[in-house]
């Protein structure tokens, strides 16, 4: 049944229909999005199990066959993928009712949330260039409307920033999806890559990879393209901080990963040096902004940015070994932003303030949340036996291998920046002396701790059964390497 | 106050106009399968017919004539679009699979009948009800300030 590989989309979509017919009905709303989020998850599972044991799973929509209908392709990259996204929305879900006002649920959050994963999953899942813009679209029009959600002054004023730059890049996408239509006459991926092929991908078509490369990397904040992001991930409530801060710029680095694998990969000297030296930059500019601020939630926003650097520098090797590093990485990055960023708002929610300098000794009241940041923190900066360490091993190795060692001093030197970073806020927020007149009421965290807990746990499984994952990361970049069996699947040649 | 103009001409041409627009709007929907026209275009046609009437008789009048609410016409019409794509999982077919069948009827004849259409109503539906929400939204705003909290 190829109908399987489409579930992930409409089941969240189905369910963001039925809630918008009474979004003011909370406790059953809230009660239908958690079991729809877990059903979901169970059946992304069932998908991932099925494609491992199997081979890709392709959908042809309408019973049109590839080229002509649109194809949802679910090979082992994409159904990971859906499959971690899946893990983050749950515990969103469950963290939701308790970051959120009753008001901001009323209106219409769960249904945005909805779509938000509708547009993720699809985006991941689809074979079909213009079917991926209009899913960068359907997620990017449920993050406008959660960006705003509770309108505060500063939220009106990053949004705009944030419609804008999206609405530009959005353009600049559908232009660059003409100029490859133009060139090779259709918008299937598949069929792109066998015609880029075919005529050697000449000074064009590279000028159109590199379109698309920009296209994706200001969806992916790399580095000339990353300004907007910081802010505007930092103003909204923190349960849609951490959808954004683990979805939507992964988003744009696995477009960054189909497209350079599977389509533009003869010209790997002009395109993938080019990423190399963006990687560097962007690690560098990130990690240099996350020390520059005392705001909790802009650190960790910024530490959105020197992941995609690590991200973007295993694609710019392009090695069967630095891509695998790169997938580790994803996926553990995909983890540990959702956690990072439901702690951050736990933290912000019990010491009532953004600001770094304002907080003292929460340890003394809150050791849970303590040591969970302090876990979360170590598995970011990639101490050893936790995931990040896994994924920036390979990188570093796959670099290395490639004789490229100015960007491995630059990754090993932003890691270490980033554990500063990190760490200055566990030292600034968590040490100290029990301040006895400011934080005296004790908050109850309980509701928070919990979908924290569970994200970090398969954080540090994700790191520590590294033996367990490894093989599987392994292939799908074997396979990411011979796009030929993608496009043979696909066209079924 | 504002003086109370007599604005009768326009009352009574937009009771026409709209009747028109509106069967335009429902001609164009179900030209869409041969001719230019479809879901979108009507729904927006139908749109423009409600719009006419709210300015030529005021919210109040019109909320009297039209007492729904539009804001689930959205959902509605998402709803029946999806439906659509996932009635062909029954028949074992690929999902978006749409089916058509010749019938016989009394006063038109042998006429086509696609599952095509069912989508099309869906679209139509979110297209008024989007269509609509934001205008009655910008409209109810300077209004009644209170009322958009409901």
């Amino acid at each position: 049944m190829t109908n399987l590989v489409i579930l992930p989309i409409i089941i969240p979509l189905l369910a963001g229909i039925l809630v918008a017919f009474f979004p003011r009905k909370l406790s059953i709303v809230r009660k239908i999005a958690q079991a729809v989020f877990i059903g979901n998850l169970v059946i992304a599972g069932y998908l991932f199990y099925y494609v491992k044991q199997y081979g890709t799973l392709i959908l042809e929509t309408g019973g049109w066959a590839a080229p002509y209908g649109i194809v949802i392709v679910g090979d082992m990259l994409a159904v990971t993928l859906v499959l971690t996204t899946n893990i983050i929305a749950v515990a969103c879900a469950f963290y939701a009712p308790k970051s959120l006002s009753d008001q901001q649920e009323s209106y219409y959050f769960y249904t945005f949330f909805f779509m938000l994963i509708t547009g993720v999953s699809g985006a991941f899942l689809t074979g079909d260039i213009f079917n991926l813009f209009v899913f960068f679209e359907v997620l990017l029009m449920a993050s406008y409307a959660l960006i705003v959600l509770g309108n505060g002054k500063v939220q009106l004023r990053e949004s705009i920033k944030y419609l804008l730059l999206n609405l530009f890049s959005s353009m600049l996408f559908v232009t660059t999806v003409a100029f490859v239509y133009s060139v090779v006459g259709t918008v299937n991926m598949a069929q792109i890559a066998l015609r880029v092929q075919e005529v050697d991908q000449k000074g064009i078509l590279t000028t159109i990879g590199i379109l698309f490369f920009f296209v994706f990397a200001t969806k992916a904040a790399v580095f000339p393209l990353y300004y907007w992001l910081p802010k505007s991930y930092s103003v909204p409530n923190p349960v849609v901080s951490a959808l954004f801060g683990a979805l939507l710029t992964k988003v744009g680095i696995y477009s960054i990963i189909r497209v350079f694998t599977l389509i533009f990969t003869n010209e790997p000297g002009l395109t993938h040096s080019l990423f190399i030296l963006l990687a560097g930059l962007t690690m560098l500019f990130g990690v240099i902004g996350a020390l520059s601020t005392n705001n909790v939630q802009l650190i960790i926003a910024y530490n959105i940015i020197p992941a995609v650097g690590f991200m973007l520098m295993g694609i710019g090797i392009f090695t069967e070994e630095s891509l695998s590093g790169t997938i580790y990485y994803l996926v553990h990055d995909m983890v540990i932003k959702g956690v990072l960023f439901l702690l951050i708002g736990a933290i912000v929610y019990v010491a009532g303030t953004s600001d770094l300098r304002k907080m003292n000794g929460l340890i003394h009241q809150y050791p849970l949340l303590g040591w969970l940041f302090f876990l979360a923190s170590l598995v970011l900066a990639g101490i050893p036996p936790f995931s990040g360490f896994i994924g920036k091993l390979l990188l570093m190795r796959g670099a290395l291998s490639q004789e490229e060692i100015i960007i491995v001093i630059t990754g090993l030197l932003s890691s270490l920046l980033i554990l500063f970073s990190m760490m200055r806020i566990f030292i600034g927020a968590f040490w100290g002396e029990k301040d006895s007149n400011s934080s005296a009421e004790h908050k109850s965290t309980r509701a928070f701790a919990w979908p924290v807990a569970g994200l970090l746990t398969l954080s540090v499984t994700l790191g520590v059964g590294a033996e367990w994952f490894y093989p599987t990361i392994q292939s799908i970049a074997q396979y990411l390497m011979s796009p030929e069996i993608y496009i043979d699947s696909v066209l079924k040649e | 106050m504002r003086i109370r103009t007599n604005d009768l001409i326009l009352r009574t041409t937009t009771s026409i106009i709209a009747f028109i627009l509106l069967g335009f709007s429902l001609y164009l929907f179900f030209a869409g399968h041969n001719k230019p026209g479809g879901g979108f275009i009507g729904g927006l046609m139908t749109a423009a017919a409600i719009v006419l009437m709210y300015m030529a008789y005021g919210l109040e009048t019109m909320k009297k004539i039209l007492p729904w609410n539009f804001r689930y016409f959205i959902p509605a019409g998402l709803l029946i679009a999806l439906v659509t794509g996932i009635g062909s999982f029954l028949f074992g077919q690929p999902f978006l699979s749409h089916t058509f069948a010749y019938f016989q009827f009394p006063l038109v004849g042998k006429t086509e009948l696609a599952t095509a259409i069912l989508f099309d109503l869906g679209v139509y539906l979110t297209v008024i009800g989007i269509t609509m929400t934001i205008i009655l939204t910008i409209a109810e705003d300077d209004e009644e300030p209170a009322s958009n909290v409901e």
